[in-house]
């Protein structure tokens, strides 16, 4: 069995004295391995993201990157935000810098690379997205799915050891989501961990090792994609996945 | 003979006028400056939560906004000479223009901080940036773009606060004006060249921030909506 890179045990997270969001939650993924997270809006699934990446402070439980205990220290959050890559679902790409320089910031301010290297690496990534003629566009010049490529390479050019995805077609138009899944399923061939959060349930189907049906802050399901899609074991999945067909 | 205006008067005194605007001019520059630096510093040490300097400048920026102008000068320029601390009226309303304007500046620019959206600094955490590299790398230039229009009418406002420094026996404008109508007893002339004054110094101001406001609004920086 391949290395263990993210690793949950327990993870509680409520917000103002409310009902758990989250209610320990058991996770883990290995290298090269995607797992796709679905369930109902309000389940918990961008809070359980941005609890792996340390945005959301968990109440109680353990997150693991590489068997390393990561959620206990304020000191060395950036330290391991930095191993962990996120991509949003509104883009947030920096406005005033244009998309060469939204690439390219983190690997030199935070990794401190040299500048020629980060370029051409930038160069590259931002080629394979279709975007090399963008490099000097600034982000308002740029369409939803086009800014989402470039949110993508932003988020690879940290060579991130995982990378956490949350609903990142969400807001796009229909004819601009497939341009933007592409890139995620040619990362997902070259094996690039992932953690997948989406509403787009063929892609999830195409994507994923395995699948996580999430419902109130629980992990209800998690299996393969095939038997998942075909057959649900729960009521609330089997509902769950009733809501995208329309006869 | 009321009514009909003097114009030799006026051509006459036209020097002394442009002499007192060029001295509004200098003050208000200075002061706009002044003003300037020492928003953007409160504004930081607020920002920053440095300890002991950031409750006071939260009692500076209350004291500054809730007491008028001329207040302040009359402290400055009578109530501090009794404590030994003397100024000239130049420098009397100069800093008295950069007490009152920097605390509409750190306000301006805080509004400018709090409308950077909260993802986007989460946005700059989850690539592994520091919260002071956030703040100077994407908060910052982000904020200083959007209170552009404030730091705009901040100025306009503190230029035209400059008319009150007469009070101080500063030879401004007004101060001009209120002697020549002392002396001559033309009113209407006098007011006449004041206002002319007044206008040909702000509307140009007017202008060019109503141009700078067009250029960053263009540049879209600040706004991170959708397409
Ligand atoms: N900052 C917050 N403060 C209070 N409650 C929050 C906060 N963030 C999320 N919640 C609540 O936590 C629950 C889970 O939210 P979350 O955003 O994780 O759901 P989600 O599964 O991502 O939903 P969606 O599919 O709509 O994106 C929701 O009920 C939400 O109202
Ligand atoms: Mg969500």
């Amino acid at each position: 069995m391949k290395q263990v890179i993210l690793e949950t045990a327990g993870l509680t997270k409520s917000f103002d004295k409310g009902n758990a969001v989250l209610n320990k939650i058991d996770f883990s993924i290995h290298q090269g391995e995607v797992v796709v997270i679905v369930g109902p809006s309000g389940c918990g699934k961008s809070t359980f993201l941005r609890c792996l990446n340390l945005l959301e402070e968990a109440d109680s439980g353990e997150i693991l990157l590489e068997g390393k205990l990561i959620n206990q220290e304020k000191k060395n959050v950036h330290k391991y935000r930095e191993q962990i890559g996120m991509v949003f679902q509104s883009y947030e790409l920096f406005p005033h810098k244009n998309v060469i320089d939204n690439v390219c910031l983190a690997p030199l301010l935070v990794q401190k690379r040299n500048k020629d290297e980060v370029k051409e690496e930038a160069l590259k990534l931002l080629k394979r997205v279709g975007l090399l003629e963008k490099a000097e566009s600034y982000p308002r010049q740029l369409s939803g799915g086009q800014k989402q490529r470039v949110a993508i390479v932003r988020a690879l050019m940290m060579h991130p050891k995982v990378l956490l995805l949350d609903e990142i077609t969400a807001a796009l138009d229909p004819e601009m989501v497939r341009e933007v899944l592409q890139v995620v399923l040619e990362l997902a061939k070259e094996g690039m961990t992932m953690v997948i959060v989406t509403h787009e349930m063929e892609f999830a189907r195409a994507v994923a090792d395995r699948v996580i049906f999430l419902d109130r802050g629980e992990i209800l399901e998690e299996e393969k994609p095939e038997e998942f899609f075909t057959c649900p074991r729960t009521e609330r999945a089997k509902k769950f996945l009733n809501t995208f067909h329309y006869e | 003979m009321r009514g009909i205006m003097d114009y030799s008067f006026i051509v006459e005194n036209t020097p002394l006028y442009l002499e007192a605007a060029l001295l509004t001019i200098k003050i208000a520059a200075c002061g706009i400056v002044g003003s300037f630096v020492v928003g953007i510093v409160c504004c930081l040490i607020r920002e920053l939560k440095i300890p002991l300097l950031s409750p006071l400048v939260q009692v500076y920026i209350e004291l500054s906004r809730n007491t008028p102008l001329l207040i302040q000068l009359f402290f400055l320029y009578f109530g501090l000479p009794k404590l030994g601390i003397v100024w000239s009226s130049e420098a009397c309303g100069i800093i008295g223009l950069i007490f009152l304007g920097g605390s509409y500046m750190a306000e301006g620019f805080r509004t400018g901080i709090d409308n950077v959206p909260k993802i986007q600094r989460e946005s700059a955490y989850s690539l592994g940036l520091t919260g002071t590299q956030t703040f100077w790398k994407i908060i910052l230039p982000q904020a200083i773009a959007t209170s552009v229009p404030v730091f705009c009418a901040n100025s306009i406002f503190l230029l035209k606060e400059t008319s009150v420094f007469s009070a101080v026996a500063l030879a401004d404008l007004m101060y001009v004006t209120k002697d020549l109508i002392g002396l001559y007893y033309k009113t209407d002339e006098a007011l006449l060249m004041l206002v002319i004054a007044y206008l040909i110094i702000l509307l140009p101001l007017s202008l060019i921030s109503t141009w700078i406001e067009r250029r960053v609004r263009y540049a879209g920086y600040g706004n991170t909506g959708t397409l």
